[in-house]
């Protein structure tokens, strides 16, 4: 049995079956039958087109489970006056399903677990696991979020940032478990770059891809964090590069610039650098020029400062985040490198036991004492 | 089989007897504290004595209900007492004792000069639920 093709298969029956007007919940009650009844019965007798045998036994799942319940007499109706089962382009199906599943009604966190049960096919335990979550909470979360958007119909399309900003957050969450949601997000978006013709999708999956082939070398063999100075580079995957940095590249020759594909460049200019000495920071505090024009965002401004303290040394990296908030996350992290590379290695250590007490998550708090220990004991 | 939490402390317990704050440690003594604090946990899922395990921040904030209609109260007068705990690990063994040595064996994490830090950790027994069966 193929697991790989039923989960590849699974979103688009779902959105066949919604698209016809089984409103959400019953349709994936019905599409799960089917993948039960599939995994029965095609070892014995494989279809020649297991879509449309999915989509069929499914579709009956769910007419049985509608003409069982009086109040949903309506949606038989609907149902009576669609066409019969037959061949459905993959590309529109799925694209929808993407739409639904980051509706702006829906919080972050439930746009992204829907994404990954719908559009994603993992199991709730598979969801849950990866969220470190109990499988009850995770399970929840869905349910809520099916009931949301339940009396959403796909008569228009949403707003693609939003899409994209769903799988950026899947992206962002890396892994544990069984499911990598790095990879899960990259699929995705590789999915999704199929159906939809966007330059902020491919800049998105260049970006992805390119901070992807950074992975391994990103932590030491004790698990550590390892900055991007520091990093193997012969441990970064050249085909992810490649790939991204192609991607990237027919992108930004259609004109449309967006934050994607901005900061895919800056990560393009990271990964071309042979050593981190050679890194190209001039053009990438223009990029970072062009992030700020695009977002606004503090948070991009703090990184420009951190590329000007490259460009054009750390006094002026420290003049241009002296205009910047220092309740910023990471603002004190970037003080104490930018001390620490003007020389002042008092106020550097200072810095970055301060930087330490603030860091959101333990692998950035260990490496963090670890720089204010090693200049203490150099002092 | 009993689950006990065993808490580490930010401030609040008695000092340590090696107490120098971290970032005073080589980064080589940082690396060997958090390869022995690693491998205490891996050896307890190997035996299924573990449980979990969480560091938390030094930020918190207290939270009242304060009537209808207002939004709760953020911060009282007990702003010392949210920074003490810095993280914790839930252990499950078969007697108390076996929880007394494995805190035991946590408070001896090398610190300074590689030597344990001899910190104090708070164990605390899980209450759990009336059996179903009285014998």
């Amino acid at each position: 049995m193929d697991e790989v093709l039923l989960r590849s298969l699974t979103p688009s029956v779902l959105t066949v079956l919604v698209r016809r007007g089984a409103d959400f919940a019953a349709a994936e009650d019905a599409v799960q039958d089917a993948l039960v009844e599939a995994i029965r019965a095609w070892p014995a007798d494989p279809p020649r087109d297991p879509k449309g045998w999915l989509i069929t036994v499914a579709w009956r799942r769910f007419l049985d489970a509608t003409r069982a319940e009086a109040a949903r007499r309506r949606r038989e109706d609907i149902a009576d006056e669609e066409p019969p089962p037959g061949p459905v382009p993959a590309v529109d199906d799925t694209l929808q399903l993407y739409f639904l599943c980051a509706h702006p009604s829906l919080t972050p966190s439930s746009a992204v677990a829907l994404t990954l049960r719908a559009v994603g096919g993992l199991t709730t335990r598979q969801i849950a696991q990866a969220y470190l979550v109990p499988e009850a909470t995770m399970a929840q979360r869905i349910s809520r979020a099916k009931r949301t958007v339940s009396d959403v119909r796909f008569d228009q399309l949403g707003d693609v940032a939003t899409v994209l900003r769903v799988l950026y957050l899947v992206f962002n969450e890396g892994y544990s478990g069984d499911v990598d949601l790095a990879v899960e997000a990259i699929r995705l978006t590789r999915q999704l770059a199929g159906a939809i013709d966007h330059p902020e999708v491919a800049g998105l999956l260049a970006l992805m891809l390119l901070h992807h082939a950074r992975r391994a070398a990103r932590t030491a063999a004790d698990g550590s964090l390892a900055p991007l100075a520091d990093q193997d580079r012969s441990r970064w995957d050249t085909t992810s590069i490649a790939e991204g940095v192609e991607i990237l590249q027919a992108a930004l020759a259609r004109d449309r610039l967006g934050e994607f594909q901005a900061q895919a460049a800056i990560a393009a200019l990271h990964a071309d650098a042979p050593t981190a000495g050679e890194t190209d920071w001039v053009q990438i505090v223009e990029w970072y020029d062009e992030l700020a024009r695009l977002t606004d965002s503090p948070v991009v401004r703090l990184n420009r400062a951190v590329a000007l303290g490259e460009a054009d040394g750390p006094r002026a990296g420290l003049a241009a985040l002296a205009a910047l908030d220092d309740t910023l996350p990471r603002h004190t992290a970037v003080a104490a490198y930018l001390h620490e590379r003007d020389g002042d290695l008092a106020t550097a250590a200072r810095l970055y036991t301060a930087a330490a007490r603030k860091a959101s998550n333990l692998a950035e708090r260990d490496h963090l004492t670890r720089q204010a220990a090693r200049l203490n004991s150099r002092r | 089989m009993a689950k006990y939490l065993l808490l580490k402390h930010y401030r609040g317990a008695p000092a340590a007897v090696n107490d120098v704050p971290m970032d005073q440690w080589t980064p080589e003594e940082i690396s060997a504290h958090m390869k022995f604090m690693d491998d205490f946990a891996a050896r307890l899922e190997e035996t299924g004595e573990f449980v979990d395990g969480q560091a938390v921040a030094p930020e918190g904030t207290f939270v009242r209900y304060d009537g209808e209609g207002r939004p709760p109260v953020t911060d009282g007068p007990f702003a010392e007492t949210k920074d003490l705990i810095a993280g914790w690990m839930v252990i499950d063994v078969d007697s108390y004792e076996r929880a007394v040595e494995l805190a035991g064996e946590l408070s001896a994490a090398p610190g300074a000069g590689g030597k344990p830090i001899h910190e104090w950790l708070e164990l605390r027994p899980f209450l759990t639920m009336p059996p179903a069966i009285t014998e």
